[in-house]
């Protein structure tokens, strides 16, 4: 697949507040491509770039092989769904979604053959003549999507469209967004702070932090082989702790030898560990390679959440199996389930990961 | 409703009844009779003598052309205001407001000295050998007066409505395809039209009713119906002919009210 997307060096700067610093990512065809990271990290300012409501002050953007750094948003084969759905409240849902087919002079019975396919795609046929305002907050996205995408645009830009809906609608508006995304077979780029949304539908995810890209991989590689603190503890539960790698294949955590599988550290460096809550393994005292004891439980539905006091750290268990509260444990991890990284090593790089 | 909270209200009954509603019986009682106090409804078909005919037709066109003036500079004003950061925004409101906190006749007879044959404008403008302005005591001078009193009135309300429109339904025409001019014709104004009613409403009817504006910058060759109305209180005693006429204004400010309602529905361009 050839890169559609192509972001060369963009720098943005509010006021004297650095929102992207050197930023370079390319976006393949067919790709449903996530931005994820907390609010603030660049990320809907890297989609507003890509949509042409903001001008980076360096760098460029390349669509195409063309360069459309400063090419007015009207202009550019890209439609945008806002977060706040957007639509024009004084026209009826038809009206919405003629827009922009309306602009380019399309003729009456293709507008129409649009609109009603549009809709149908949407799971939303008869909704016409109905106004924007009646429509819920779920209808209303859809609605959004559907005058976006009537455009045929090459890629579909999408600011957190989730963001404003409850829990259950969310989780059926992600399997509408991927059945979309595989009917259409367009490029999506979409915008979120919710890594579980991000698990769900992307091809490719690209963690930011204050303007930084970082990591990018698929959700498996994000989820098992995290880069940093920082992607480990933004992409679910986790386990950071300070180690210190003695050679390859053994790592010493909180002063108990571990075997992992991670080679080419060096001898006696110090690493973060990450290890997930749902690996750490809780066994018979003496089958452990420590020992500790249940300090709080609490019920999960699939699992028991726990907290276990271990050589001085509070470690995050869940586990399908009960421990009560008192009772002394020895905790077990796989080798393969030690995720060794590499600390910040400058300044620079320090204020790029964790931020606590 | 309790009896307390009915009680609040009181102060409030007793003054519309004493202010607006005994005074308004009172006008209609002066322009249903003559001066014997029997029933007649020739006080308003006065209306339709030449005199009073072209007083009306001239206060109507005069104050046409002036909400239409005011929406012409305030449209504008009101775009560029909401899109300013918070700080330049406070001080241009300022700058704005700044002279409706002087009196109002004040302001006018500003523009009568500034107007006036022997002027300022004048002397600075033969000063410069430039020719004079003559347009005090002309209907020129009355438009003048009402657009620069009448303005706010017309801004505000724009820029309520103007600044309530979420930015990202402008960008969405935008990344929809539609240039800037269409944009505007597509989605800008027909959201404004809420404001855009309650402006006109604000600025033609006090235009229509005004009688300082065309007594101090019209001389007294131009009269509008408001002077009319005046100078039967005032001079000539004829208070059933002048509540006759008030009627008839109030039949044309009743009707540009009602097309008002229909068109804001929504209640959203209620001005400050």
């Amino acid at each position: 697949m050839n890169k559609l997307i192509d972001l060369q060096h963009i720098t943005k700067t509010f006021d004297s507040n650095t929102v992207l610093d050197d930023m370079n990512l390319y976006i393949r065809e067919n790709e449903f491509l996530t931005l994820l990271g907390p609010s603030g990290c660049g990320k809907t300012t890297t989609l507003r770039i890509i949509g042409g409501f903001e001008n980076p002050d360096s760098g460029s953007v390349i669509f195409d092989g063309q360069d459309i750094t400063s090419l007015a948003p009207n202009k550019r084969q890209v439609n945008t769904v806002f977060q706040k759905y957007a639509l024009f409240p004084h026209m009826d849902i038809a009206e919405n979604i003629a827009f922009g087919l309306k602009i380019k002079n399309k003729s009456k019975s293709y507008i129409d053959d649009k609109i009603k396919y549009a809709l149908k795609l949407v799971n939303l046929d008869g909704y016409e003549r109905r106004m924007p305002d009646s429509l819920s907050g779920g209808q209303q996205q859809r609605i959004a999507i559907a005058r976006a995408i009537v455009n045929e645009p090459k890629v579909l830009l999408l600011d957190e469209p989730l963001g404003a809906l409850d829990l259950k609608l969310r989780q059926d508006m992600q399997y509408e967004l991927i059945r979309l995304k595989n009917e259409l077979g367009i490029t999506f780029i979409y915008v979120t702070h919710d890594q579980e949304e991000a698990l769900t539908m992307s091809d490719t995810i690209v963690v930011m932090n204050q303007g930084y890209i970082q990591q990018i991989g698929t959700p498996e590689d994000i989820y098992n082989e995290p880069e940093n603190a920082f992607v480990a503890d933004f992409i679910g539960d986790s386990n950071i702790l300070d180690s210190i790698m003695i050679r390859d294949e053994l790592v010493e955590i909180l002063g108990a030898r571990f075997a992992c599988v991670d080679t080419g550290f060096g001898e006696n460096t110090p690493v973060d560990v990450v290890i997930r809550p749902e690996d750490v393994e809780l066994v018979e005292p003496e089958k452990g390679t420590i020992q500790g004891v249940v300090t709080h439980i609490i019920f999960k539905g699939v699992h028991y959440e726990m907290e276990v006091t271990a050589n001085g750290f509070e470690w995050l268990v869940h586990s399908t199996r009960m421990f009560a509260v008192g009772t002394k444990v020895g905790i077990h991890v796989d080798p393969f389930n030690i995720q060794i990284m590499h600390k910040p090593e400058s300044e620079d790089e320090e204020a790029v990961g964790v931020n606590e | 409703m309790s009896n307390g909270k009915k009680l609040l209200a009181c102060p409030y009954v007793i003054w519309s009844a004493v202010f607006i509603i005994i005074p308004l019986c009172m006008v209609f009682y002066y322009g249903l009779t003559d001066k014997s106090g029997a029933f007649t409804i020739a006080n308003i078909a006065a209306i339709a003598t030449a005199e009073h005919a072209k007083a009306l037709w001239l206060s109507i066109l005069l104050s046409l052309i002036s909400t239409v003036i005011c929406f012409l500079l305030a449209y504008p004003l009101a775009m560029i205001l909401c899109n300013l950061n918070v700080n330049q925004h406070s001080f241009i409101v300022l700058v704005f407001i700044l002279p409706m906190w002087m009196n109002f006749l004040l302001r006018t007879l500003a523009w009568q000295t500034l107007l006036e044959k022997t002027g300022v404008i004048n002397s600075i403008l033969g000063f410069l050998h430039l020719p004079t302005l003559n347009i005090i005591n002309t209907p020129y001078a009355i438009v003048l007066g009402m657009v620069y009193n009448f303005l706010p009135f017309m801004v505000l309300p724009l820029y309520n409505v103007l600044v309530k429109i979420d930015k990202n339904v402008i960008n969405a025409a935008r990344d929809l395809g539609a240039n800037s001019i269409q944009t505007f014709f597509k989605v800008i104004l027909p959201l404004s039209v809420p404001g855009i009613i309650s402006g006109i409403t604000m600025v033609f009817v006090p235009a229509l009713t005004t009688f300082v504006i065309s007594t101090l910058l019209g001389g007294s060759k131009i009269l509008l119906i408001g002077n009319v109305i005046e100078q039967e209180f005032t001079q000539t005693g004829n208070w059933n002919l002048g509540s006759g006429l008030s009627i008839v204004l109030m039949l044309f400010i009743i009707i540009n009210m009602v097309a008002t309602a229909i068109f804001d529905k929504e209640g959203t361009g209620t001005a400050l």
